[in-house]
């Protein structure tokens, strides 16, 4: 086994959860209604747990502490996709985005299930039944939200236009794909992008919403090797505040 | 100290309650996956309900200090996702002791749970299935919030996983 390529494919993972967790965090005490507040809050808790077991496993590969790893880097350092740094707008924006990215996760680590690597099969079963829920709820929103009113209509199409070729950034392609693939550890973006394809429309069609030609979308790449928006290192700052000033904190 | 058998070990660890709902051990919780003997030293092996559960850290220091309240020197907890956690796990028992405690214990599932799983739940108070399911997330990671059309009363359910 390749224990960069696995690294790697750990990093970008626990990254995207981590940076994903704490949009959604934002909206704790700002949610258009209170479950939405809720929902939000616990999605961001099980998806920063789900980065911190992510950066233990780092950790057991010779890493630095999860703690250390997650507050000390500066943006460059981080391999989130720009879907998940992006800021959370207003709700019709979070909820495209929570969309099109837990539909990706859900199926990714159903796909992680069958990794060759077998701590991060343990761990993707139980993540797996975690995130069900989240995709639960996302297609709830999208199918009440996206037949309900023409400005619920409108606000969900701008949103998803926008946030498109950001979600296919979630598929750049890992300079270790050939490998992750042959040796099991991950059938690959290209096979993730493919099933993700089929999920999403099978829930906006279910809608009035429009699609777009995928293929003619440009992604937006350059998140895996640490080239981001202007909105990452604002969030990373104030996400390290505290440790920053004191790592012995408590909080 | 002769050696100690399992049975002993899971025994006192009943002691040990989840922090967050105080009627249910973690035995019959399901988080005891395994005990690791090496001579006189014990590992027991605990896997969390949700990954991102904060308390954690309380159980663990919790079984640690149950067992040193036997005369159980040598202790370490291992946090593992080897057996991994599903609402299956949770004993008879212990469903009988969160419905007492007004939470809908989880329905048994076929480990794919889908909407229709989470939207049956039982009303812990009267007992009528006439519910509905107000939101997936409730006030801790592993709770479901909905409402009984029969007794009108507002419930939490251990959330199936």
């Amino acid at each position: 086994m390749n224990t960069e390529a696995l690294k790697e494919m750990l990093y970008k993972m626990a990254d995207d959860q981590l940076i994903i967790g704490h949009r959604n965090s934002e909206w704790t005490g700002f949610g258009p209604l209170l479950e939405e507040d809720i929902a939000f809050s616990s999605m961001a808790q099980d998806k920063v747990g789900q980065s911190y077991a992510l950066y233990q496993m780092l950790n057991e590969l010779g890493e630095g502490e999860p703690d250390t790893v997650a507050f000390m880097r500066n943006a460059d350092q981080f391999h989130n996709c720009t879907l998940t740094e992006l800021p959370n707008g207003e709700y019709d924006f979070s909820l495209i985005r929570h969309f099109l990215f837990d539909a990706a996760e859900a199926i990714r680590f159903d796909m992680l299930t069958r990794s060759s690597y077998k701590p991060l099969a343990d761990l993707s079963i139980k993540i797996r039944g975690e995130i069900r829920y989240h995709t639960m709820h996302a297609r709830t929103w999208i199918r009440q939200l996206g037949n309900a009113t023409p400005e619920s209509v409108e606000r969900l199409q701008n949103s998803l236009n926008e946030a498109l070729p950001h979600a296919l950034g979630i598929f750049e392609p890992s300079p270790f794909e050939d490998e992750i693939i042959s040796s099991g550890l991950f059938e690959g973006e290209r096979a993730l992008q493919a099933a993700w394809e089929i999920e999403i429309m099978k829930v906006l069609s279910e809608t009035v919403l429009q699609v777009p030609d995928l293929t003619a979308l440009s992604p937006s790449y350059g998140g895996r090797i640490g080239k981001h928006t202007p909105h990452l290192q604002p969030l990373l700052d104030e996400m390290a505040e505290v440790f920053r000033s004191d790592p012995t904190a408590d909080w | 100290m002769g050696k100690i058998s399992d049975d002993q070990i899971y025994d006192w660890l009943q002691d040990v309650k989840d922090p967050e709902i105080p009627v249910i051990s973690l035995v019959d919780l399901g988080v005891i996956t395994r005990l690791d003997w090496q001579e006189e030293h014990l590992t027991v092996h605990m896997t969390p309900t949700f990954v991102g559960c904060p308390a954690i850290d309380y159980m663990k220091q919790d079984v640690i200090d149950v067992l040193h309240q036997h005369g159980l020197q040598e202790v370490d907890v291992k946090i593992t996702y080897e057996t991994s956690w599903n609402s299956n796990m949770i004993s008879d028992q212990g469903r009988e002791a969160l419905r007492k405690f007004g939470l809908a214990p989880p329905p048994k599932h076929n480990l794919i749970v889908d909407i229709d799983v989470l939207e049956h739940a039982t009303c812990p108070v009267c007992g009528s299935e006439n519910t509905q399911l107000k939101n997936p997330f409730g006030p801790t990671a592993c709770r479901s919030i909905h409402y009984c059309e029969n007794c009108k009363e507002t419930f939490e359910q251990f959330k199936p996983v």
